[in-house]
């Protein structure tokens, strides 16, 4: 391990060491893991996952989304503060670059890292614990609401090398936050292999939205681990438009009474690009609701995979459950799987699930070309229409409007590997 | 303005149309009536090119031009035009981006340039409220959630934003109120004009009076069975189909 990370506290020492322990006993996951089912990571067998050295500087573009105040940008999972806007933040939040934060405060880290992902089930984290470093964290007190978005682009250089960025997010009591993550990449390669924790108290509120744009040769596997308190509120939208490999997998447990969790998506896969959706609500309490609605538009070769449980805990009463899986396939070989679960041990709840995978309606195209519209517009305007369908959960005007540019680039650069040169030209 | 000759149309190797033939002038309106799955719907969509049809023989000439050999935007450039009888629904699409977007593909397709967001609102301001069409409606996605009558006047909407020079209007009549007959009859009406020319698909008189064709067809197993003038939807109302059961003989199976 490298100097900066020998003169780490004992704690996060052995927190690293028994990370890289676990790793070294479980390997990456196979297929053989039911979460793992439909997405291989053979690509990673033979790839190093130490993180590139520091020192890389790419220039970031300008924010994503309008009204943004707060900025953090990181390249190759290294905070870089020159190019970040940490901005007016109400009295005593904290955010921050980890690593800053570990150097300077270890001891406002040490009772939130790791509690919620935790690495013994799962492999991914384990790595990424293994080399913990950097990456978020973000602490609103109580009562206290950060109005505008805080925007965290994530770029890698010409590298192949590995990240391990980890989000810690902990929202006090009634305390607001919304939180834009962009996933640029890069085009030489490499893997961000990102864990993010949250943890919400009572009443608190959190808007999360995440956008993976990379060119095709970035890698991008995710863990998201939530607990979510009472009436406490945790929403959030992915949109899956780039990276050659996206797997996110997100845990939300609703832990107290009337905790609500909406985890909504789309993916836009072409070429030979994968993504992996797979979802975890956990109902421990009564009177919790969720809603997962989860739309695809696969072409070329691509393949998505969606995999959706819903469980709930005995004493679970009163929960109400919903999902939604919509796809659509624009060529012959594209794919998806979807696995949807129920797992229910309570008697009085209310749980549905529905998935859906066609192609374009052929009626709807003679209609559009019956009133003057070309065939290729006519297949873009459907397609739009199908994605625009799909940002509409997300409540926030300026992050729809953003997302829906990132999904029109997507539409119109669709098997075009220029559109990936592009993305990353700074 | 339309010649249709000797027209074969088959479906799964079901033969629908039989030989159908039709003559329709420039300025003329011409309605066919006809029994239910006699081929009336099966007809407009060849006219306007839809796919799923073996055209086994016969030919289509519009404006001197080969119309079966066109793609149906080519057709829509050209001055085709379909109200739907059952208009398509196309979620996340709003009515009004889809009505820009058809509006600026077909002058496209006319040599003609884009109208720009201030010119196209401007447009059809006027002629969606004379058709009774909210801008809440225009700003829903195209036919979702429309109730059949809002469906069809949506349809006239497009014909009078898209000043077609033929025309065909499959049962538009059917599903609407009487005021809203009378809407979608004047928004016909309005269109009326000597280089235009209307397809009429109804199974009433009623209509007919409103929008008063130069010549009515009765198409019966897949064939034009008898031409005439206003009268013979009249006389169609009373009689209903009887003498035109399969096998029956016909005289008159070419339009004038
Ligand atoms: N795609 C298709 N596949 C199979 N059969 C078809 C298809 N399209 C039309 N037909 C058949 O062709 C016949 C004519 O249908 P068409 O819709 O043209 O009738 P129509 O005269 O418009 O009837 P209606 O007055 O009920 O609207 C019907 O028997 C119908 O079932
Ligand atoms: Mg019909």
């Amino acid at each position: 391990m490298s100097t900066a990370l020998s003169t780490s506290p004992v704690w996060l020492s052995a927190l690293r060491a028994e990370g890289a322990a676990r790793f070294e006993q479980t390997g990456l996951p196979t297929q053989r893991q039911e979460a793992w089912k439909y997405t291989g990571l053979n690509r990673l067998k033979s790839f190093g996952f130490e993180p590139s050295p520091a020192g890389s500087s790419v220039a970031a573009p300008l924010i994503l989304v309008e009204g943004t105040a707060h900025r953090l940008v990181f390249v190759n999972g290294r905070f870089d503060a020159a190019q970040s806007t940490i901005g007016t933040l109400p009295k005593d939040v904290v955010l921050t670059g980890l690593a800053d934060l570990l150097r300077n405060q270890p001891e406002r880290v040490e009772p939130l890292l790791g509690k919620r992902a935790q690495a013994g089930q799962r492999p991914m984290v384990a790595l990424n614990t293994a080399w913990l470093d950097d990456g978020v964290v973000l602490i609103v007190p109580r009562g206290v609401a950060v109005d505008s978005p805080i925007e965290i682009t994530f770029l890698a250089g010409d590298t192949t090398a590995a990240c391990h960025p980890r989000l810690i997010i902990s929202l006090g009591d009634n305390a607001e936050a919304v939180l834009v993550e962009r996933h640029l990449g890069s085009a030489a390669g490499g893997l961000a292999n990102q864990v993010a924790e949250i943890d919400l108290g009572a009443g608190a509120n959190l808007r999360h939205y995440v956008l993976h744009a990379e060119p095709a040769a970035s890698m991008a596997v995710e863990t998201v681990s939530a607990t979510v308190g009472r009436d406490a509120q945790y929403r959030c939208f992915a949109l899956t438009a780039g990276g050659g490999l996206v797997r996110r997998e997100v845990e939300v447990s609703l832990q107290q009474p009337g905790a609500t969790a909406q985890v909504d998506g789309a993916y836009l896969v072409d070429g030979e690009r994968h993504s992996d959706t797979t979802i975890l609500i956990d109902h421990q309490a009564a009177h919790c609701s969720s809603r997962q609605t989860q739309k695809g538009v696969i072409d070329d070769d691509g393949r998505a995979v969606f995999q959706g449980k819903i469980l709930v805990r005995p004493g679970a009463q009163k929960t109400d459950g919903y999902q939604l899986s919509q796809t659509l396939l624009l060529s012959p070989q594209a794919e998806i799987d979807v696995k949807p679960e129920l797992e229910i041990h309570a008697d009085d709840v209310k749980c549905s699930h529905g998935a859906t995978v066609g192609r374009l309606d052929a009626d709807a195209l003679f209609f559009l070309r019956a009133r003057g519209i070309p065939e290729a517009e006519a297949r873009a305007l459907l397609i739009q229409g199908f994605i625009g369908g799909a940002l509409y959960e997300i409540d926030r005007p300026a992050v729809r409007e953003s997302f829906g540019l990132a999904a029109a680039d997507w539409l119109r650069g669709r098997s075009q590997p220029s559109r990936n040169a592009e993305s990353t030209a700074s | 303005m339309l010649n249709i000759e000797n027209l074969h149309v088959s479906v799964d190797g079901r033969e629908i149309l039989k030989g159908l033939s039709l003559e329709i002038p420039a300025g003329e309106i011409h309605a066919i009536m006809g029994p239910n799955g006699s081929g009336k719907s099966t007809l407009s969509y060849i006219l306007s090119g839809r796919e799923g049809y073996e055209i086994t023989g016969g030919s289509v000439t519009y404006d001197g031009k080969d119309l079966l050999a066109l793609a149906p935007e080519e057709r829509a450039a050209a001055g085709i035009f379909l109200a739907f009888q059952y208009p398509v629904e196309i979620p996340g699409v709003p009515n009004a981006t889809f009505l820009r977007t058809a509006v600026n593909a077909v002058r496209r397709g006319r040599g003609e340039s884009d109208l720009d967001a201030i010119q196209f609102m401007r447009l059809i301001k006027d002629k969606s409220r004379k058709l009774g069409i909210s801008d809440e409606m225009m700003k829903r996605p195209v036919n979702v959630g429309f109730s059949g009558g809002e469906k069809k006047r949506n349809e006239i909407l497009q014909m009078s934003m898209l000043e077609p020079k033929l025309a065909i209007l499959d049962e538009t009549d059917s599903g609407l109120d009487i005021d809203a007959l009378r809407v979608v009859a004047d928004g016909v009406n309005m269109l009326r004009a000597p280089h235009r020319s209307m397809l009429v698909i109804t199974h009433y008189q009623r209509l007919l009076q409103y929008i008063v064709p130069d010549r009515v067809h009765v198409l019966a197993h897949g064939l034009i069975r008898r031409s005439g003038g206003p009268e013979l939807a009249h006389e169609l109302e009373l009689t209903g189909y009887a003498e035109f059961a399969e096998g029956a003989e016909f005289t008159d199976g070419k339009a004038a």
